[in-house]
């Protein structure tokens, strides 16, 4: 049996150490070719009619002038007559013509005529008596589901329990099951009782899509010493990728589809676009060499993505570039769910937590959305939860970094500080107090909210909240805490020994810029005993092995894991045919500094090119696949925890939030590189400081239309916001045993919460909803003082 | 009617004489109809004045990029932005916003840092236009790229080679600069990733080697 498992401390050179990332020289130089960059002879370019509405039917095309004008080799209606449109910026004709000015005065010419229906934009507080209770279960909720990763066993008890609309067909049992639907789950559907009566009735807005109870929180309120009330919320924020959507596509022959695309999920494209193309998923060729930012909202091929490959069809084969422009990538090309509350906790004197109970609601668009996990991190024992899903037309949300966690973090976190605030707490006493409430992960965070306190010098700076005279310049700390999962992915690597020495890597996976390629690198380095620079990596195209989608902080344990794998087993494989030049059995070798020598004995030893020269004539290919997700994860792992802690600076005649400092601690197990790791945790502080202070995706009610799809009225964070930033990544014992494990995710998490309870301990009263905007500030101000 | 060779016989025309901003141009494409000859400019009267109109067909341009010449027929309308990236495969320079929010398409045009998105290519004719490619010399990276590789300033990349070029004009500018000049000189950039930490810390690399 090889032995896989990670070297031990002593036994490390590269891994956990700061190794640059390998592809930032390609990337300085403005050599790193994106899909937005990749120029393939002949090409077209793809521009798309959108709709100006946020519901409406198309009522009639007419494209004419458009396919006579010269220049212009295919126009494609993507949504025709009939099609109902629900949210504005939605796709209804493409074409392509030979430059993008002759593609844009074709999309001009085209006349389309819609019926406007009502849409409902807002995301506000469902009104009372509005909200549809549970009944049958339309498909679309099924769908919905599916979507929000209901668990199986839930999904198969509210099927039960309220049984269906209507009865689904096999195709549309199939969908689901592409969709993740489990054989119970379908099994359910094919037996549950059908109520189309119910079905027939229009579907509110407002959906209840969760009501839970646990312990007896009546009881516990009641016997409460203290119970704090609070609203909170998060809006609806976009990606907002600065490498927009999209991808060139181009028929090599007439059943062979070729595509650059912007993706996350390279080697799971062609399975979503073999279907729709009706070719096999096999003639399908993705190629990606670099990504410019996806943060969830990329694994699919996308509806432009399937039109761009037909319209290059209609135009003989011939390459087409279809990249979202930017008022389209903020308007229907991601978004992450708004979530607000009412929450109502309750403690004893010494601050003991008892009783939760929240009423929330938030919007992901049509499709509703679910309920954030809440309360979060902390299982308060008697707890009462309900959701309303708002079904509306601001465009589909998508995975953000994340999904729900940001939320569940403001909604969870800031109602738990006002509650220690009504204590008279400082919060970490108080959540100090609670951690046994954290299981499994107590000891994580309770080592993490000491560090995170020192380096924050919380002592010196937190304050009880007290009244602030107008004028003045106020200063507060908050904190917040997080947890995520980021067992690795299904991964297959192709590792290459030649005779000559040299070593190729091959995997079907992508590096989003979180270090992906310089990770790989470090492991296979690491254990075959050469140095980095002497391994060609190759990533990003489905003609390599299949390597899972990169969400959810999934990527890292699952590369790490296959290429360890694939290295020790050639590596085993090497020293095979290495023992008997050396005398010895191969279990006595080990590969060191680029020689292969025996262990205890280095004066017997080859080169590392000497020793592959054994091979033959023939190179040595092993493919290192990860355990199935049904076996215990061996080199990966699940579950982190982290503590941040933010300080600001609140102005309060203007009401500008400014954070002074922020400080990350978070474990990860295993840090392959200790220098790409901190950066995700650097970036996501950044990334949080711009949801916290400033992004909204703003919708006109009016119209339906996003009022800030730009760049300059949709504002990230830039340079001069940026305070001192500390990380501390939990390294060593206790930690680095338990296996690689994700960390794109964790850290975006927390920010949120911990700059909302900052700003309340820095003005002694709570901006109830992101971003911290000067007006919601000033409100929030002039509020208290009319208290 | 028509001038053929005004422009070859002018090389040193300013290009600001058609006096028409991009703005204007996205205004007037919307109204033409393509031509898709390649004709040199006509001259009309506009108030009271000889203006020179240029499209809206293809119209020969002639560019300075990176020390070398470089010929294409562009319509008036199409930027500095695109005509790098589609016409010349100068594709470091990267289109996000398209209008002069984000930096990512940040080059030098006589050694000033502009966001190419926002000129258009008929005006950055007889030029010195610097793109990120030409930083890198004979395979060696310049001291800001180096800066930004040790300092881990770049995740995704597609905001570092803008960022790369507004960080070399600001330190040819501010040789010694402090928190407050880079905090004001870099806010023109944006980044999605979050790199700033890393772009602050090789400007800070680069500037105490300079000193
Ligand atoms: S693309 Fe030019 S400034 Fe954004
Ligand atoms: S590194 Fe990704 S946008 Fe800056």
């Amino acid at each position: 049996m090889p032995d896989y498992a990670w070297p031990d401390a002593q036994h490390r050179t590269l891994i956990g150490t700061r190794v640059s990332r390998v592809d930032s020289p390609v990337k300085v130089a403005g050599q790193a070719k994106y899909t937005y960059d990749v120029h393939r002879p002949g090409m077209l370019y793809g521009k798309v009619l959108r709709c100006p509405y946020a519901h409406a039917k198309v009522v009639s095309i007419d494209t004419s002038a458009a396919e006579k004008m010269p220049g212009v080799k295919a126009v494609h209606i993507v949504q025709g007559p009939g099609t109902t449109i629900h949210w504005a910026g939605d796709e209804v004709v493409a074409v392509a013509a030979v430059d993008e000015p002759t593609a844009e005065d074709a999309i001009r010419l085209i006349k389309v005529e819609y019926q406007q229906l009502q849409h409902l934009v807002s995301d506000t507080e469902p009104p009372k008596g509005g909200v549809q209770e549970e009944g049958p279960l339309s498909m679309d909720a099924i769908d919905d589901m599916l979507d929000n990763q209901v668990p199986a066993g839930q999904m198969v008890s509210e099927i039960h329990q309220y049984g269906i609309g209507e009865k689904p067909d096999e195709a549309r049992l199939n969908d689901f099951k592409e969709s993740g639907a489990s054989d119970a789950v379908l099994d359910a559907l094919r037996k549950a009782a059908i109520h189309p009566e119910a079905a027939s009735k229009l579907p509110s807005s407002y959906q209840k899509a969760a009501a839970q109870t646990a312990g007896d929180p009546e009881k516990a309120f009641a016997e409460a010493d203290v119970v704090s009330e609070g609203l909170y919320g998060v809006p609806v924020i976009t990606h907002c990728c600065l490498e927009s959507h999209g991808s060139i596509s181009e028929w090599t022959d007439p059943d062979h589809l070729f595509t650059h695309i912007s993706t996350q999920n390279v080697s799971g494209i062609p399975g979503q676009m073999a279907e729709p193309l009706k070719i096999p998923a096999t003639n399908i060729r993705v190629h990606q060499d670099h990504i410019g930012g996806g943060f969830g909202s990329k694994f699919s091929p996308d509806r432009w993505g399937i039109f761009t490959a037909e319209i290059s069809k209609k135009a003989g084969g011939k390459p087409v570039r279809i990249m979202l422009e930017r008022d389209a990538e903020l308007e229907v090309a991601g978004a992450r769910p708004s979530a607000y509350a009412r929450v109502k906790v309750g403690a004893r004197k010494d601050g003991t937590l008892v009783a939760w109970q929240s009423n929330s609601w938030g919007t992901g668009g049509p499709g509703g959305g679910g309920m954030p996990p809440i309360p979060y991190v902390f299982s308060i024992p008697n707890q009462r939860q309900e959701h309303i899903a708002i079904r509306n037309n601001i465009g589909p949300a998508r995975a953000w970094r994340a999904p729900n966690h940001p939320q569940a973090a403001v909604l969870t976190m800031c109602a738990l500080d006002d509650l220690a605030a009504k204590l008279n707490m400082d919060p970490v006493e108080f959540f100090g107090k609670n951690l046994t409430l954290t299981k499994p992960r107590e000891n994580t965070y309770r080592e993490e909210l000491a560090i995170a306190s020192e380096l924050m010098d919380w002592k010196q700076k937190w304050h009880p909240r007290r009244q602030i005279a107008s004028g003045d310049l106020a200063r507060g700390v908050g904190l917040s805490f997080h947890t995520w999962g980021g067992r690795g992915h299904a991964s297959d690597c192709d590792l290459t020994i030649h005779p000559d020495g040299s070593v190729d890597i091959k995997l079907g996976t992508q590096d989003l810029g979180t270090g992906t390629r310089t990770c790989i690198l470090i492991v296979a380095s690491e254990t075959l005993g050469i140095p980095m620079d002497a391994i060609q990596l190759q990533i990003g195209d489905t003609t390599y092995p299949p390597s899972g989608g990169s969400g959810g902080s999934t990527t890292i344990g699952g590369v790490s894991s296959s290429t360890r794998r694939a290295a020790t087993d050639a590596r085993d494989a090497l020293f095979a045919k290495v023992a008997p030049a050396l005398n010895t059995q191969p279990d006595q070798l080990e590969c060191v500094s680029g020689k292969v020598s025996v262990k205890g004995d280095s004066s017997r030893s080859l080169s590392w090119k000497e020793a592959c020269s054994k091979l033959g004539v023939m190179p040595l290919t092993v493919r290192g696949k990860n355990p199935d997700k049904s076996k215990p994860p061996d080199l990966t792992n699940s579950g982190v925890g982290g503590v941040q802690m933010a300080e600001v600076e609140v102005d309060t005649d203007t009401g500008v939030v400014k954070v002074k400092k922020m400080v990350a601690v978070q474990d990860c197990g295993l840090v392959i590189d200790l220098k790409t790791a901190e950066s995700q945790c650097y970036g996501a502080m950044i990334m949080g400081i711009s949801y916290s202070l400033y992004e909204e995706k703003v919708m006109d009610p009016s119209t339906g239309r996003m009022l800030n799809a730009d760049m300059g009225f949709y504002r990230l964070a830039g340079l001069s916001d940026i305070p001192e930033l500390v990380v501390h990544m939990m390294t060593g014992k206790g930690y680095d045993e338990r296996g690689v494990i994700g960390l794109g995710e964790p850290p975006v998490i927390s920010p949120g919460a911990a700059i909302s309870n900052a700003v309340a301990n820095a003005i002694g009263v709570r901006v109830p909803f992101l971003p911290l905007t000067p007006d919601r500030v000033l409100a929030a101000l002039e509020q208290k003082a009319g208290a | 009617m028509r001038d053929e060779d005004e422009n070859q016989k002018n090389p040193n025309d300013s290009p600001e004489s058609p006096g028409v901003s991009r703005r204007d141009f996205l205004k007037i494409s919307g109204i033409s109809v393509a031509v898709p000859l390649v004709a040199g400019p006509r001259v009309i009267k506009a108030a009271g004045q000889e203006v020179r109109v240029y499209g809206p067909g293809k119209v020969p341009m002639e560019f300075a990029i990176n020390g070398k010449n470089y010929k294409a027929n562009l319509e008036p309308r199409v930027t500095l932005l695109d005509a790098l990236r589609d016409e010349f495969e100068l594709t470091g320079a990267k289109r996000v916003c398209d209008r002069a929010e984000c930096g990512a398409c940040t080059v030098l045009v006589d050694n000033k840092p502009v966001y190419a998105c926002a000129m258009l290519a008929i005006e950055a004719q007889h030029k010195a236009i610097t793109t990120v490619e030409s930083l890198t010399r004979d395979g060696k990276l310049h001291p800001i790229q180096q800066a930004f590789v040790d300092n881990d300033a770049s995740q995704c990349g597609f905001c570092t080679p803008g960022f790369v070029v507004a960080c070399k004009a600001f330190l040819d500018k501010h040789p010694h600069p402090t928190p407050e000049d880079i905090r004001r000189g870099l806010s023109g950039n944006l980044c999605r990733c979050g790199t700033y930490a890393g772009i602050r810390k090789a400007i800070a690399q680069v500037a105490q080697k300079g000193a």
